[in-house]
């Protein structure tokens, strides 16, 4: 990459509005036409503790965070010491005077009074202010962004306050110079969004047709719901928190059986609690989206930090065989298209389906290209109560084992599910060769599910000497990884998976067999995809690179693994 | 008009002599008075031999899982607040798996009738105890008799304001099919506990127990008054009350959703400019 890339840290305690301030520094540089690549990390805990926000730009193409810091905002003392050491040559650090005292005047740290300038009472907004000098961005442009987000939430008065300490912060950031920090200006590219993966997916899902979500609060899961809410009455959708993740999954397969598309969106131990009703959707055939937002477990494990390590889990989840498929997107605006996905899939083959995200995707903030939302159809709910032969059966037995869905009362049918195993009427039965005919059914779907399945995306070199294979939120970081060892002069690809079951071994197996070197890199230590790989087509990866320390992968982290030293 | 017999007959699983049989034809009768059609109903129920039930009326069925009728049930209902949702099974089913969602459901305020099938036993399971069994009750899993102490759900349910708290006895149709017309018609939610002999598992709590005590509460209970429901909801020995104890007020959950407003989300036009709308507010 010739461009220049700026990756801003902003660090503090829990409570310091760091989530506001990083959202607001991420629009601001939206809007003024750059990419962003945020990653938020954060404790466990309300108040106190240690968190960050990471806002990586650049006028050019990004994908992953960086390791590495140019500037660094600390709201309190202790930032100083905990990110110096992650500074990178040139790189400043903005400091609270009363806070950079005794850390040591490093040629690096640009002290500010905070308190003391106009506006110091919202003296985050002063630091913004500082922060947009330091990249060279445009003064009233950054202001007006703050501003109207203040008047959207807190009244003109807030917006005109913030929008002077802004200007306080801006014109002593100004004094001192960017100087190496300032970003080349971006043309163009005003117009995008600025999104996370866990809106995109609520996006995505609305575009769909979704008008029930129920859900019990897990992180890092809830955002999703959290966004549903926040469009429910314009968009048409009742979101219900559920008294417990049971009551969640149930409620949205009773939703979807009466003719609402319905989702639920959960994180590991709530999954677990799931599993019986993802094996009722898979029985009355029921569409049902489940989003199901990595975390490092087992059990309750790190709450607020990231990991891929509920793959097998998802796959295997529910008791007794039905089809399914799993889509796991590695940006943000395949959250969105993934999940319109999961909700068309869900609906034309009646079951459940699976969207596999993680806390640094859930909480990534991008710059996206907006989605031709207008033109986006929603699924068709049912089949037309027409067409339906009588006496209506609910799971006549067909060819491709898709049968007419009806919702209760359409076309004055009666609608009857079982969660027993049941005739073509519905009813329950315990005749063995209802079962069969009806268990062959079910699984018949398998097949169509499988036809659909999307292929792995291939990026970089075309004759790779190396491939990169990964599934999920890692894409970019391996994108990255893979263009820094291709210009080093070794041709590297990536090879990701945004769908990770069905696998189809045809479309991809002879490129990973043509390259001399495969690695699959995931977020979690046992290997789970490479295990998948293996079982489902005999590959075995000669290398792998995992990463369960709770945080993202970033393209540092591949290239150490594989022994390419440090980018 | 609707007539019981438009509920259909149907072979069932269940043992002869079973409380159950009666309690079906109180249903079919409650359902017909309150004249509700077949096509209008949805039954949801859960696991075992009471949740079988809606299998032998010619309704809308979603027989889900143990447990988890109420959830199923009031996702549907938020989906179609047209449909008549009406909760049928066991008392294992609902106050033992289910006890969460029935609290839920209470203070949601839903509006869905529950009709339990009271055997104060596991039947399908051959004869466990269940949350209602008395204490002291003998079973094969409880040799030592039952320790716990009975749970009440009328008792609970008037205590959390549930908008309508019924009981009534499958030996008794007529009365049942009563409280059942009047459950349905009455807004929110409301349960019908139904207390239904176990002739293969409850030696304990025979037809001939509940014949000997169950009494049907008189004019002079008024089900307005929430402290005097309570205290009869505490009659349970020598005497057992049937009837309606408490009737409620509260405006029914679907009705204080501000999206059902526009009506039932099934159906729903897709409004794309709605939505561009909505991500414009991502910019
Ligand atoms: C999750 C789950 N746990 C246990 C069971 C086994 N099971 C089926 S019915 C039942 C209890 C039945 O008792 P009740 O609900 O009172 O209904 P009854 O059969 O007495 O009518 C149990 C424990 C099950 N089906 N699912
Ligand atoms: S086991 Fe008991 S409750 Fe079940 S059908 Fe037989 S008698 Fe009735």
């Amino acid at each position: 990459m010739n461009e220049r890339v700026v990756n801003t840290l902003i660090a503090g305690e829990a409570g310091q509005g760091l989530q506001t301030l990083g959202g607001l520094f991420a629009r601001i540089l939206v809007r003024a036409g750059y990419r962003i690549v945020v990653t938020q990390s954060y404790m466990s805990r309300i108040r106190g503790g240690h968190n960050t926000f990471a806002v990586r730009a650049s006028a050019g193409k990004i994908h992953a965070p960086d390791e590495r810091v140019d500037l660094l905002l600390c709201l309190d003392a202790p930032s100083i010491a905990i990110h110096r050491e992650e500074m990178r040559e040139g790189g400043v650090i903005v400091a609270d005077r009363a806070d950079a005292e005794g850390a040591g005047d490093g040629e690096g740290l640009f002290a500010v009074p905070f308190d003391e300038l106009p506006g110091g009472i919202v003296r985050g907004t002063v630091a913004l202010g500082v922060l947009c000098a330091l990249l060279g961005l445009d003064r009233a442009e950054a202001a007006e962004t703050v501003a109207h987000a203040f008047e959207k939430k807190k009244g003109a008065e807030v917006a005109q306050a913030n929008r002077e300490a802004f200007y306080a912060g801006f014109d002593r950031g100004a004094a001192r110079g960017g100087g190496a920090l300032s970003l080349p200006a971006a043309p163009g590219g005003t117009n995008r969004l600025v999104m996370n993966g866990n809106q995109a997916i609520a996006l995505g899902a609305a575009s769909a047709g979704v008008r029930f979500c129920s859900f019990y609060p897990m992180t890092p899961a809830t955002s999703v719901p959290l966004t549903l809410i926040g469009m429910a009455e314009r968009a048409g959708i009742v979101v219900e928190q559920a008294e417990d993740e049971i009551a969640a999954v149930n409620m949205a397969i009773g939703a979807s059986f009466a003719g609402a598309t319905a989702m639920t969106a959960t994180s590991g131990g709530g999954f677990a609690l799931m599993q019986e009703g993802v094996s009722l959707a898979g029985a009355t055939e029921t569409p049902l989206v489940v989003v199901v937002a990595q975390r490092p477990g087992p059990a309750t494990g790190l709450p607020t930090r990231t990991e891929q390590a509920d793959l097998d889990f998802v796959l295997y989840a529910g008791h007794g065989e039905f089809p399914r498929a799993i889509w796991a997107p590695g940006t943000v605006e395949q959250c969105f298209h993934l999940a319109r996905r999961a909700v068309e899939s869900a609906e034309r083959w009646q079951g459940p389906m699976f969207l596999l995200t993680d806390q640094f995707l859930a909480d990534s903030l991008r710059a996206v290209e907006p989605f031709d939302i207008e033109r986006l159809p929603a699924v068709r709910v049912g089949a037309d109560p027409a067409s339906v032969e009588t006496p209506y059966e609910r799971y006549r037995v067909t060819g491709d084992g898709v049968s007419p869905r009806l919702t209760p009362g359409a076309g004055g049918h009666i609608v009857v599910a079982d969660s027993d195993e049941h005739t073509a009427d519905g009813h329950l039965t315990e005749n063995l060769e209802a079962r069969v005919l009806q268990h062959g059914k079910r699984l018949r779907k398998g097949q169509g599910i499988r036809a659909e399945a999307a292929p792995p995306e291939l990026i970089g070199d075309e004759r790779p000497e190396l491939f990169i294979v990964c599934w999920g939120s890692t894409r970019g970081a391996a994108v990255e990884a893979a263009e820094t060892i291709s210009a080093s002069g070794t041709p590297a690809a990536v090879m990701h998976f945004s769908q990770v079951w069905p696998l189809v071994a045809e479309a991809f197996l002879p490129a990973l067999e043509a390259a001399p070197r495969a690695v699959c890199v995931e977020g979690n230590a046992a290997g789970q995809f490479a295990g998948l790989v293996r079982r489902e087509t005999g590959f075995a990866f000669g290398e792998r690179i995992n990463r369960y320390d709770g945080l993202p992968i970033t393209p540092g982290f591949i290239l150490r693994g594989l022994g390419h030293g440090d980018a | 008009m609707v007539t019981p017999e438009d509920f259909g007959s149907h072979e069932t699983a269940w043992c002869p002599g079973c409380g159950n049989f009666q309690l079906l034809e109180g249903v079919k009768n409650g359902l017909a008075a309150a004249g509700i059609a077949p096509r209008e109903v949805l039954f949801v129920s859960g696991i075992g031999q009471a949740a079988k039930a809606p299998h032998y009326l010619d309704v809308n069925v979603f027989d889900g899982l143990h447990g988890r009728a109420l959830p199923a049930a009031t996702g549907a209902k938020l989906a179609d607040p047209r449909l008549e949702v009406i909760v049928e099974s066991g008392d294992g089913c609902c106050y033992g798996e289910g006890g969460n969602h029935f609290l839920a459901a209470i203070r949601r305020n839903i509006g869905i009738t529950m009709i339990v099938h009271d055997n104060q036993i596991y039947g399908l399971t051959k004869g466990q105890a269940s949350p209602t069994s008395a204490e002291g009750l003998v079973t094969k899993a409880q040799p030592g008799g039952v320790t716990s102490e009975r749970f009440d759900p009328l008792s609970i349910a008037i205590a959390m304001h549930a908008n309508f708290v019924a009981r009534s006895f499958s030996g008794m149709p007529d009365h049942l099919a009563r409280v059942v017309a009047e459950a349905v018609r009455h807004p929110g939610f409301a349960l019908v506990d139904v207390l239904q002999p176990c002739v293969s598992f409850n030696r304990i709590n025979t037809f001939a127990w509940y014949k000997k005590r169950v009494y049907e509460l008189g004019g002079d209970h008024d089900p307005s008054d929430r402290e005097a429901a309570a205290a009869r909801a505490r009659e349970w020995g020598d005497r057992i009350p049937v009837g309606v104890f408490f009737r409620g007020d509260r405006a029914p959950f679907e009705q204080r959703v501000p999206v059902l407003r526009d009506g039932p989300l099934v159906g729903r036009e897709h409004d794309t400019a709605a939505l561009a709308r909505i991500m414009d507010g991502f910019r």
